[in-house]
């Protein structure tokens, strides 16, 4: 397996006594593109902050290519090779699209003149337009090339795609993909649409109140989930809670639902010993594993 | 090649890649040292994930079905294919055979043997030049 470079133990962090992370563990080794997934309020845009530097938990450890970020000298050693784009996308109102470029520009050596003129030329950025007159998907590619021109390793990213039209959002994917490929750079972001996160992520995140539920490589979670589809004669026995590896049960009469990871062929030869007249086995999409995983149990 | 990938279907993305790479492989589609698009070609067409890419690459090489050559790409393994002329050759020689053989055992020497084939075919160039000027 490829470094970490960024992880998380036991994060937690409260507002007004009321928990907003509470144990939060995650791991995303180098050159991946993670997609960080939630519903609203699940914690997403808590644990940005608190991965960027914007706010400090109440405990818990963050660590960044491999080391612990406790110290403000730490936290500032670690940010220089992270880029985040927030959803406010808060860049200074009093400038245009090239007074910005260049201003950020002064604070990073490793600045990119090549990635800054590409990116200018495929958005097709006004240069001479202020800042507050670009529509919200403009904003958005200014806030991208100034994280992707700056050289950052780890680019953290707020619904990045949020505002965007649908060809505009596959660009930004493709050049995501096309980061990812090129230094090893880390892509970790958080989003709402399941669509364009099973298209560019190598690697899930979802976050439900709080708590990891699940975080892998998505192609192995589609492996190893299985949604079993059970039918019984009768009303379907108790005894189907405790079948080995189940992740989610549902019940809709005779008819019972079971989402299982690990050892599916137990539950399977379980399943029929409990007397199921009709057994199906399918796959489990993205979008499933996601609905089953935050729906209250 | 025309890959296709259905991003939202429970089947891991690589395995969708490597069934379509291993089909075209069987069907003929591309053949023995045969150039396979790069990993970043395919992930940028797609707009899809590099390093998902390279995993069906890792396993279709495991599997025998590409080769990886580093700093150069990525090659189908299996034979060669036969030129469109090579094939006609072997076609012919497949066809011409059978008479050759009765033509032996019918008691022709090698030179006669000959005198058939070249015959046969300066009447074929006539028949052809023949049915040239009746048009």
């Amino acid at each position: 397996m490829n470094e970490i470079v960024l992880s998380t133990s036991n994060l937690a962090k409260s507002f007004d006594g009321k928990p907003a992370l509470r144990r939060l563990n995650l791991e995303v080794p180098r050159g991946s593109i993670c997609g960080f997934l939630g519903r609203n309020g699940a914690g997403k845009t808590t644990t940005l902050k608190l991965l960027s530097g914007m706010m400090r938990p109440d405990s818990g450890e963050i660590r960044m290519f491999g080391d612990a970020v406790k110290s403000e000298a730490q936290s500032i050693a670690a940010r220089r090779r992270i880029a985040f784009v927030s959803e406010d996308k808060d860049l200074y109102s009093f400038m245009t699209v090239d007074q910005t470029i260049r201003f950020t520009r002064a604070f990073f050596p490793a600045w990119r003149l090549d990635l800054e003129e590409k990116y200018l030329d495929l958005f097709e950025l006004p240069r001479k337009k202020a800042v507050p007159k670009l529509s919200k998907g403009m904003r958005t590619q200014l806030m991208l090339l100034l994280a992707m021109a700056r050289g950052a390793d780890l680019p953290m990213m707020d619904e990045p795609t949020s505002g965007l039209d649908p060809a505009m959002t596959e660009d930004i994917l493709r050049i995501l993909g096309d980061l990812a490929a090129t230094d090893g750079t880390t892509i970790f972001f958080s989003s709402h649409q399941l669509a364009e996160v099973e298209q560019i992520c190598d690697r899930v995140c979802l976050i439900d109140r709080g708590q990891v539920v699940i975080d892998g490589v998505l192609d192995d979670l589609k492996a190893e989930y299985r949604r079993i589809l059970l039918v019984f004669d009768g009303e379907p026995p108790r005894e189907l809670a405790d079948l080995p590896g189940i992740d989610h049960l549902r019940r809709h009469g005779r008819t019972v639902s079971l989402l299982v990871h690990t050892d599916v062929e137990a539950a399977l030869d379980r399943a029929q010993e409990l007397g199921a007249s009709s057994v199906e086995v399918r796959p489990v999409t993205l979008k499933e594993l996601f609905l089953d995983h935050v729906r209250g149990e | 090649m025309n890959l296709r990938v259905d991003f939202s279907s429970g089947v891991p993305i690589y395995l969708q890649l490597m069934e379509q790479i291993k089909h075209a492989a069987d069907s003929g589609a591309i053949r023995g040292g045969e150039q396979l698009p790069t990993i970043r070609k395919i992930a940028e067409e797609l707009a899809m994930n590099p390093n998902t890419v390279a995993r069906a690459y890792r396993e279709l090489e495991r599997a025998g079905v590409v080769e990886v050559r580093h700093g150069s790409g990525v090659f189908v393994v299996g034979p060669p294919a036969l030129s469109k002329k090579t094939v006609g050759i072997r076609k012919a020689g497949d066809a011409l055979r059978p008479a050759i053989k009765q033509g032996i055992a019918l008691g022709l020497s090698e030179a006669e043997l000959r005198r058939v084939f070249e015959d046969e075919l300066s009447r074929l160039k006539d028949n052809a030049a023949e049915a040239r000027r009746n048009n």
